[in-house]
């Protein structure tokens, strides 16, 4: 049933995608991706860019639908951003997390807001910086009761990011890199609540990606997200290996293999990652 | 993850190789080439209502001389550029993000019909992109 609410979500965006006409200030690529939590991004790291194709004169809306098959667990996104003027993203995601070995999911709201402080992603001398923030609210908070989690109402995130295409850097190839350093107390991105009996502050991550256009149309690259380890039971850094699809300016295609250690006491959850973003307006 | 790292940098790094002692002018094949990418930009140019705009009063064939000039210079062939600076010409323009990424579209047309490669697009475009500063909303 869930995979076929993800395969409808992605021909529905796809349908729609194609007959509307989107912002189109941006140089292809530059949009980037949108992240697990609905922010533009990598896969699973926000980004400075601003979600969408818009340029400082111009607005955008984009939407986007993303499934993770893990051994144990599927997770399933989707959500829309806005962009303005190249300068604010407003962002709006759900998050269903299903216990597919154990039955049941756990559903989580998040709000994020962007706003890029400096520079370009092409053109500055320095990279493109942004700061962030994404507002979790969970729906189901049995599993993080559960699992000792000190709060399972809310929190929020906040991350600072420095982002930065070299233009024919890698013997011609463009090279893009991002850092990012996000103050957090969640649990498995806030699915499984906050703080717990190893740490119940804010705590510094960083997150990197660092990706190669092999064409125009043709992006590869990795990715880290280093995680808080809060919880009596274990968490893992998260890691994936991605290759992206931008025929145009419309949509675009990521695969990736997704390792993300150990969730909720199953061990080495690993799997297919697969989002698409479509720019609406 | 190893594994995967190191086939990754083996594909990053197989063209680093390919790396050669010729300027980019020679690898894009001289002057011939560089004015095939300026004929095919004014045509790109011409075609596109929006950036068009802001040609409607240039003098095309200065255009042509002056750029396939520039782009001779800044690829590092023998040439000197004796056109106005960038910075004067497009002052009182006020092109706006959007118009400068537009034509950088055109740009990358005008070199994807002239057989020129992405990773040689990729390095004229570096060379070309410290100039926004002075194009870009002047």
């Amino acid at each position: 049933m869930k995979q076929v609410r993800f395969l409808s979500q992605t021909f529905a965006l796809l349908l729609l995608t194609q007959t509307t006409l989107a912002g189109e200030g941006k140089l292809l690529a530059t949009a980037g991706l949108t992240q697990l939590e609905g922010s533009g991004g990598g896969g699973i790291v926000p980004w400075a860019t601003v979600a969408g194709y818009d340029s400082e004169d111009e607005f955008s809306v984009a939407a986007f639908s993303t499934q993770v098959n893990l051994d144990d667990y599927r997770l399933n996104a989707w959500g829309v951003s806005v962009g303005i003027y190249d300068r604010i993203e407003i962002s709006a995601a759900r998050q269903t997390f299903d216990l597919t070995s154990l039955g049941g999911d756990i559903n989580q709201n998040i709000f994020g807001v962007k706003t890029r402080l400096y520079g370009d992603v092409i053109y500055s001398a320095w990279p493109q910086t942004s700061i962030g923030l994404q507002y979790k609210k969970l729906q189901d908070p049995g599993v993080a009761k559960l699992v000792g989690a000190k709060s399972y109402d809310d929190g929020t995130d906040l991350y600072l990011a420095m982002t930065k295409v070299h233009l024919g850097a890698l013997a011609g190839y463009n090279l893009i890199w991002n850092i990012t350093a996000r103050a957090t107390k969640a649990n498995q991105l806030g699915l499984l609540g906050y703080g717990g009996i190893n740490n119940n502050h804010y705590e510094v991550m960083l997150e990197g990606s660092l990706g190669v256009l092999v064409s125009r149309q043709l992006a590869i690259g990795v990715e880290y997200r280093q995680k808080p380890d809060n919880l009596a039971i274990k968490e893992d850094d998260w890691k994936d290996l991605f290759v992206t699809y931008l025929p145009n300016k419309h949509v675009n295609f990521t695969a990736a293999w997704a390792q993300l250690g150990d969730i909720a006491g199953a061990k080495d959850q690993q799997g297919l990652y697969l989002s698409m973003t479509g720019y609406l307006w | 993850m190893l594994r995967h790292l190191s086939l990754l940098l083996a594909i990053l790094s197989f063209g680093g190789c390919a790396s050669t002692p010729t300027t980019l002018y020679d690898q894009l094949g001289g002057q011939e080439k560089i004015a095939l990418i300026v004929d095919n930009f004014i045509k790109e140019i011409e075609f596109d209502a929006v950036i068009f705009q802001h040609f409607k009063d240039s003098d095309v064939s200065r255009f042509r001389e002056k750029l396939i000039e520039q782009l001779c210079a800044e690829t590092g062939g023998n040439c000197q550029y004796t056109g106005d600076s960038m910075e004067k010409v497009h002052t009182g323009m006020k092109i706006s993000e959007s118009d400068f990424n537009r034509t950088v579209d055109l740009l990358i047309n005008a070199m994807t019909k002239a057989d020129v490669s992405y990773p040689l697009q990729n390095r004229v475009l570096a060379k070309l992109a410290p100039m926004r500063a002075d194009i870009y909303q002047r």
